[in-house]
């Protein structure tokens, strides 16, 4: 600790901390720019000018720029000096020369960091007479928006780019006053985290491109805190509305998980919400059924049927146990193949034995060794590979202590370090973004990655510190598993292999047997993936043959494309042997289509739900707002209600969602004290507001309909208002809609949250971590049956190739690739096989084929992967038309006829 | 009077080869350089008070004794700054041209000082003659033996390497110049770091002046009190001094630091050519305050130029006449600066050309009276310690020192709504 002194106040503050952070965490008005709390401080902005004096005596001081100065012991300072505070007005006079008067058009308008500061510097009028220096904007693909002329030169966006997220095709260009921030030629960007650009960009030069098609300035959008739907880490995000429909997605703030970034499927996956395909009425057997007839028809099905559920691992805990409390624990399936949920139900039965512990991303940025046995976290985990990429920086920053480089200063830290990494090792069939990164890359088959895994296993077993033969890689390898101090090993389902989860399971415990505390992340292959799996379901496969034997005569499924999942003919042949298939989702999908009832689930921003991540982590998405289609209803609704046809009550509409969860602790063991993760009440005996209080258009926004002001709709069952009214405050983290502070309006308000500038969120409660609460609860002994070894092709004859699934960020997630932006960038789909397979077959990249998987024929492009061993063929993984296929698969290439 | 850096310097005849040099007692000082401890050489040039030449005037010795010494430290780098691109300056050009074995054998004694065994040159781009004589003499330091291999029973060894920039003002500030030579963008760096202990790739790096490092042979020969009984002043050793502008013969001199300011104009330069009167001089550069007719007896050393409100930046002067506008003067010195901001930070990359767009709408005669306060507030806001680097305050001291001394030909634009002079 130090003591300070600023403006003749004294505080207690913390050492090896920039002046900057520490006013800020402070509450005073310090303006900046250039400074990021995760992308640390280059002094370029010269925005946070302070004054420092030698001693109290000292009455003249010297300005100095607060983010580069320490904090030290008795220093003394002034915010509030009149030549410090007149030079940030002259700052901002001098950013203001170039940038147009364009507020009232520019997306960032009402939520502009720039705005803010320059508000606060008490700037206003202009000087400056001369013509402004203009810019070209370029094209940067359909998800970030380009307008140079707009820049003020913070540099941030090539320093988040660039230095934290290793992107490669956005850079500063051209010098003085003509500095320029794009890409070498237009195009689009290739890093899967350009997104951010819009939230660090503290102006309008990078916007979001999705939300300009619809736009709403943030002041105007009806917000709720929300969880990312599209990957297993559950990132932490703000979803917002206007007028029905779902305008953006921005980051939530949650310092153990994402941080201050989202990935970009996670930013822009949100479309398929406002897709023309969303389901909108009931629709029984080709025709819109609604009202009293709805419900007699229903119950009518439901009383002369014998019926199943099947779950999903994209709906929500809730959804999913009312499901199964409707049809019956025994009647509930997993949504998932065999293969799917044994490997899950084995991570659960690792991750549940408490032997390992399972990191948080926050955690896996602070590991000094990084291995990935079967994953790509940059497609399957995508804000995973951001944390890596922190992470191998680790090691060599251990090196700067010794020249007295604080942690903030970030350009001399990376100087410092120049290139050099932290070990970092991946096993994957194909390469990877990370591999750049890596101290040792293996591109092989899985059961070779898992045979490496083992072998290593085995290296540190045998204790190779204290082996006095020559070093092998594996051996090497060992030896720094051994002495790192928080190694991590990351897998997960992606290659859906057992072999893999496995090897990296014995390295854990070989540590674990050295007396090494290693990490292991597991990454799962849906938002839900892991909450699904405690439920204790069968699988598909099971379903098909009890549907043959039991005489099952109706199936309801639950927001789940089962042709994702499971192989479309036979899912035919399952339908067709069924006399009613009732499909709740989103959106028109190949099930619905089998569907003779559809009903109109809500989404993700219209009702709310609980998740389980990929480390146990129980978060609830809260709903954003009511559908103005009262046909539109939450699943876990529809479900209840269709329970209460069934058991013979009157339908409830308010029915709340609580007790689902209550229910769902009371009658499974293992969500036990599930509903302690968030508050349920609001602030100071009130709502909290979904609305910021300068929601606008309220009174006028339905008067072409009717000029009276519509009651606005009640939320009885969540904490929040759909409206403005309410307790405003700072609500408990996993109840924040939205950032906002006196002055400021931007994302940046999120340092107003924060205990400390950059730390965590104030006002956290206790969370809920289901494998934490593993190994005390009695795990169910059900047990999926575990696949010991998995085919290989050992003898390719000339045309049939073992298949590897590669996962995409674009595209191998369902929902996110139904939106407009995200479906543009999935690949097209691919057969890539390495360059002496391609010859062998005179197959040419680019070339048309068609390949035969089972029964069916796709049509494919060849691409070379040149890392491929011989005998296998990657294929992208669930991007249609190659969806359904049960793995371990092989495909036979079709000679095609011209 | 002494001239050790150019006594060799004719400009009539070509630059000493290797043989050349080494008869009139080239690299004897190397020679008895690595007969001694490394900390002694550093120790002695310190107490010489060699002051750097670039323009800062910091102790050369005691840049060095910063630089880590632990034999396990790794890779080090040593470089001569030759990117002379200060307006009004050409005294390295001089010294690569006329003798580039001097610095080369410079360098090596700084590098065997500091233990560095990689050095290089970072030259400016337009001195192609000095890149030519430099890659032979380089050339032929590597067969001598000089450079590549290890020398004498020290077993020390040096790699010299010739680095040509592409014409960025910045890449004279050190640390721009160091993001340069590793391929980055020529901006500067925070310090701290210090190069000496985060320079090249984050190695521990000496940075020195062409002049300075052609300085250190002899004081390695001749020792520091030869050095200090050199000069005039409390500044030890000769300065290279330039003048250019209207006066009768322009050019270069070697003279004892201190040479008072009229000696040079009068008795080197040869007065104001004839119709023409001196009104002020920029002494070290473009980036220094003027100086007038009142200050004409000052000492040309650091103290005494600094007391007259000046700086002996480079000690190359350029002489303003009365029949030049000094506004139009200013201005295009202004413009030189706006166009070198590197754009790393705001007040420089903004403000310089506001102040430069202002000087030119009071050369064309559209300048207001409040033009001139929002310039005043320019050279108080863009300075020291506000901007990043020393690129922007350094663009105000011609500008300030001109609106204090001619702030009549100012007002008379004004009011005149034109150019006096045009």
């Amino acid at each position: 600790m130090a003591q300070i002194h600023i403006d003749k106040e004294s505080y207690d503050v913390k050492n090896g901390k920039n002046l900057l952070e520490t006013c800020l965490s402070l509450g005073y008005q310090l303006p900046y720019f250039c400074w990021h709390p995760a992308l640390n401080s280059v002094g370029a902005c010269r925005q946070c000018a302070i004054k420092v004096f030698k001693d109290e005596k000292d009455t003249r001081g010297r300005i100095v720029m607060a983010c580069v100065e320490p904090v030290s012991d008795g220093l003394h300072l002034s915010v509030a000096d009149p030549e410090a505070s007149a030079f940030r007005s002259q700052n901002i006079e001098w950013l203001m020369t170039n940038h147009p008067h364009d507020c009232a058009v520019c997306d960032e308008g009402g939520s502009c960091h720039l705005q803010d500061m320059t508000v606060m510097t008490g700037h206003a009028y202009r000087r400056f007479q001369y013509p402004k220096r203009t810019h070209h904007n370029q094209y940067l693909g359909p998800l970030v928006h380009h307008e140079m002329n707009r820049c003020i030169q913070c540099y941030r966006c090539v320093r988040f780019y660039k230095d934290y997220a290793g992107g490669k095709d956005l850079d500063v260009f051209a010098a003085h006053d003509h500095v320029y921030f794009g890409r070498a030629k237009e195009g689009i960007l290739e890093s899967e985290f350009s997104g951010n650009l819009a939230e660090v960009c503290p102006t309008g030069v990078f916007t979001d491109k999705t939300l300009h098609t619809h736009y709403t300035r943030k002041w105007d959008l009806t917000m709720a805190p929300s969880v990312c739907q599209h990957c297993s880490l559950g990132c932490n995000i703000i979803a917002g509305e206007r007028y029905g429909s779902l305008r953006s997605i921005t980051n939530r703030y949650h310092e153990a998980v994402n941080g201050y970034f989202l990935c970009d499927r996670g930013r822009y996956g949100y479309e398929f919400v406002n897709h023309p395909s969303r389901i909108q009425h009931p629709n029984v057997r080709g025709r819109q059924v609604s009202g009293k007839e709805l419900y007699t028809t229903l119950q009518d099905l439901l009383t002369s049927k014998n019926w199943i559920g099947v779950g999903s691992p994209r709906a929500s805990l809730e959804a999913n146990f009312a499901l199964r409390k409707l049809v019956g624990d025994q009647n509930f399936y997993q949504g998932v193949s065999k293969v799917e949920a044994d490997l899950l139900q084995r991570i659960l039965h690792m991750t549940h034995s408490g032997q390992i512990h399972q990191p948080s991303l926050q955690e896996i940025e602070q590991a000094d060794l990084v291995l990935i046995l079967g994953e790509d976290p940059t497609h399957s985990a995508p804000r995973m590979a951001l944390s890596i990429r922190q992470a191998v920086r680790n090691i060599p920053l251990q090196q700067t202590a010794s020249t007295h480089i604080p942690a903030w200063h970030d350009v001399a830290q990376r100087e410092y370090i120049q290139d050099t990494k932290g070990p970092l090792y991946i096993a994957y069939p194909v390469a990877s973004k990370l591999d750049e990164l890596a101290s040792y890359t293996l591109h092989d088959h899985p059961d070779v990655l898992a045979a490496f895994g083992f072998d290593l296993a085995q290296a540190i077993g045998d204790d190779p510190l204290g082996d006095q033969n020559e070093p092998t890689l594996l051996r090497n390898i060992a030896e720094a598993l051994l002495k790192a101090e928080r190694p991590l090993i990351v897998t997960g389902t992606s290659l859906i292999s057992h072999n893999i989860l496995e090897a990296a399971w014995a390295i854990a415990m070989a540590l674990k047997h050295q007396n090494k505390n290693a990490s292991l992340s597991f990454i799962l292959p849906s938002c839900n993936s892991a909450g699904l799996a405690y439920m204790e379901a069968e699988p598909l496969e099971v379903l098909m043959k009890s549907a043959k034997q039991n005489g099952i005569s109706g199936a309801i499924v639950l927001e789940n494309d089962l042709y994702r999942h499971y192989d479309a003919l036979e899912l035919d042949q399952f339908f067709e042997s069924l006399e009613d298939i009732i499909v709740l989702d989103h959106l028109e999908q190949p099930t619905t289509a089998q569907a003779t009832v559809t009903l109109p689930a809500a989404t993700f921003a219209e009702t709310s739900g609980t998740l389980v991540n990929n480390e146990g982590r129980v978060q609830s998405f809260y709903q954003v707002y009511m559908p103005k289609n009262e046909d539109i209803r939450p699943s876990w609704q529809w479900l209840t209600e269709l329970y209460q046809i069934k058991i013979g009550l009157t339908p409830d509409l308010l029915y709340p969602s609580t007790p689902l969860l209550e229910e769902l602790a009371a009658s499974l063991p293992q969500f036990a004290g599930i509903g302690a993760h968030a508050p349920t009440f609001g602030l100071n005996g009130q709502k909290i507001p979904r609305e910021p209080h300068r929601y606008s258009g309220r009174t006028a926004m339905l008067a072409h309909i009717a000029v009276s002001e519509p009651r606005p709709d009640q939320d009885e069952l969540s904490p929040f208002s759909f409206t403005m009214e309410g307790s405003r405050g700072f609500p408990p983290p996993p109840l924040t809609p939205y950032y906002w502070s006196p002055g400021w309006n931007s994302n940046q308000a999120l340092n107003k949250y924060q205990i400390e500038v950059g730390g965590a969120l104030a006002g956290r409660h206790a969370e809920v971590n289901l494998f934490a609460m593993a190994s005390t609860i009695p795990y169910p002994t059900k047990k999926g049956g575990v696949n010991q070894s998995q085919s290989v092709i050992q003898n390719a004859t000339t045309h049939t190739f073992e298949l590897l699934p590669i996962t995409h960020i674009f595209g191998s997630e369902e929902l996110s690739g139904y939106g407009d932006a995200i479906s543009k960038l999935a690949p097209a789909p691919y057969f890539a096989i390495n360059k002496q397979e391609a010859s062998r077959l005179s197959l040419q990249p680019g070339v048309d084929i068609h390949l035969r998987i089972g029964k069916q024929t796709y049509p494919l492009t060849v691409q070379i992967g040149q890392e491929l061993p011989a005998g296998c063929a990657a294929i992208p993984y669930n991007i249609p038309p190659l969806t359904g296929i049960t793995w371990p698969a092989q495909g036979t290439l079709i000679p095609t006829t011209p | 009077m002494e001239k050790p850096l150019t006594q060799y310097i004719n400009p009539n005849r070509p630059a000493l080869h290797l043989k050349e040099y080494e008869r009139v007692g080239g690299y004897s000082a190397l020679r008895k350089a690595l007969t001694m401890a490394p900390k002694d050489i550093t120790n002695m040039v310190q107490e010489a008070d060699l002051k750097g030449r670039g323009g800062a005037g910091f102790n050369t010795g005691m840049k060095w004794s910063f630089v880590p010494m632990d034999p396990d430290i790794g890779t080090k780098y040593l470089i001569a700054n030759a990117d002379e691109m200060e307006p009004g300056t050409f005294k390295d050009r001089l010294l690569m041209e006329g003798n580039p074995h001097q610095l080369i054998e410079g360098m090596i004694i700084a590098a065997y000082a500091i233990q560095a065994n990689v050095s290089f040159i970072f030259l400016r781009w337009a001195y192609k003659k000095a890149a030519r004589l430099l890659e032979q003499a380089i050339a032929e330091a590597y067969d001598a033996g000089y450079l590549g291999r290890p020398m004498g029973s020290t077993g020390y060894q040096l790699h010299l390497h010739l680095h040509t920039g592409v014409g960025r003002y910045i890449c004279g500030e050190e640390t721009a110049l160091l993001n340069a030579l590793e391929g980055k963008r020529a901006t500067p760096r925070l310090k701290p770091p210090f190069p000496q202990i985060s320079g090249l790739f984050g190695r521990p790096t000496i940075v020195n002046n062409v002049e300075t490092l052609c300085n250190v042979p002899h004081i390695v020969n001749n020792g520091p009190d030869w050095f200090k009984a050199l000069s005039n002043s409390g500044d030890a050793g000769t300065k290279l001094y330039g003048v250019s502008g209207r006066v009768k013969t322009p050019g270069i001199w070697e003279l004892p630091l201190g040479t008072p300011m009229d000696q040079l104009l009068e008795d080197h330069a040869g007065g104001m050519q004839d119709g023409y009167r001196f009104r002020g001089a920029l002494p070290g550069g473009a980036s220094t305050d003027f100086l007038v007719t009142e200050h004409l007896k000052i000492n040309l050393d650091y103290k005494s130029v600094a007391s007259a409100g000046s700086r002996l930046g480079t000690g190359t002067m350029v002489v303003l006449d009365d029949r030049t506008c000094p506004v139009g003067f200013v201005h295009n010195l202004e413009h030189f600066f706006a166009q070198e901001s590197c754009g790393w930070c705001s007040p420089c990359r903004e403000g310089l050309p506001w102040t430069e767009k202002i000087l030119r709408s009071i050369e064309d005669g559209r300048g207001t009276i409040q033009d001139l306060e929002i310039l005043e507030q320019h050279t108080i806001q863009l300075g020291p310690g506000r901007t990043f680097c020393a690129l922007a305050p350094g663009a105000m001291e011609p500008l300030q020192s001109a609106l204090k001394y001619f702030r009549e030909d100012f007002e008379s634009h004004i009011s005149q709504k034109k150019c006096p002079w045009r």
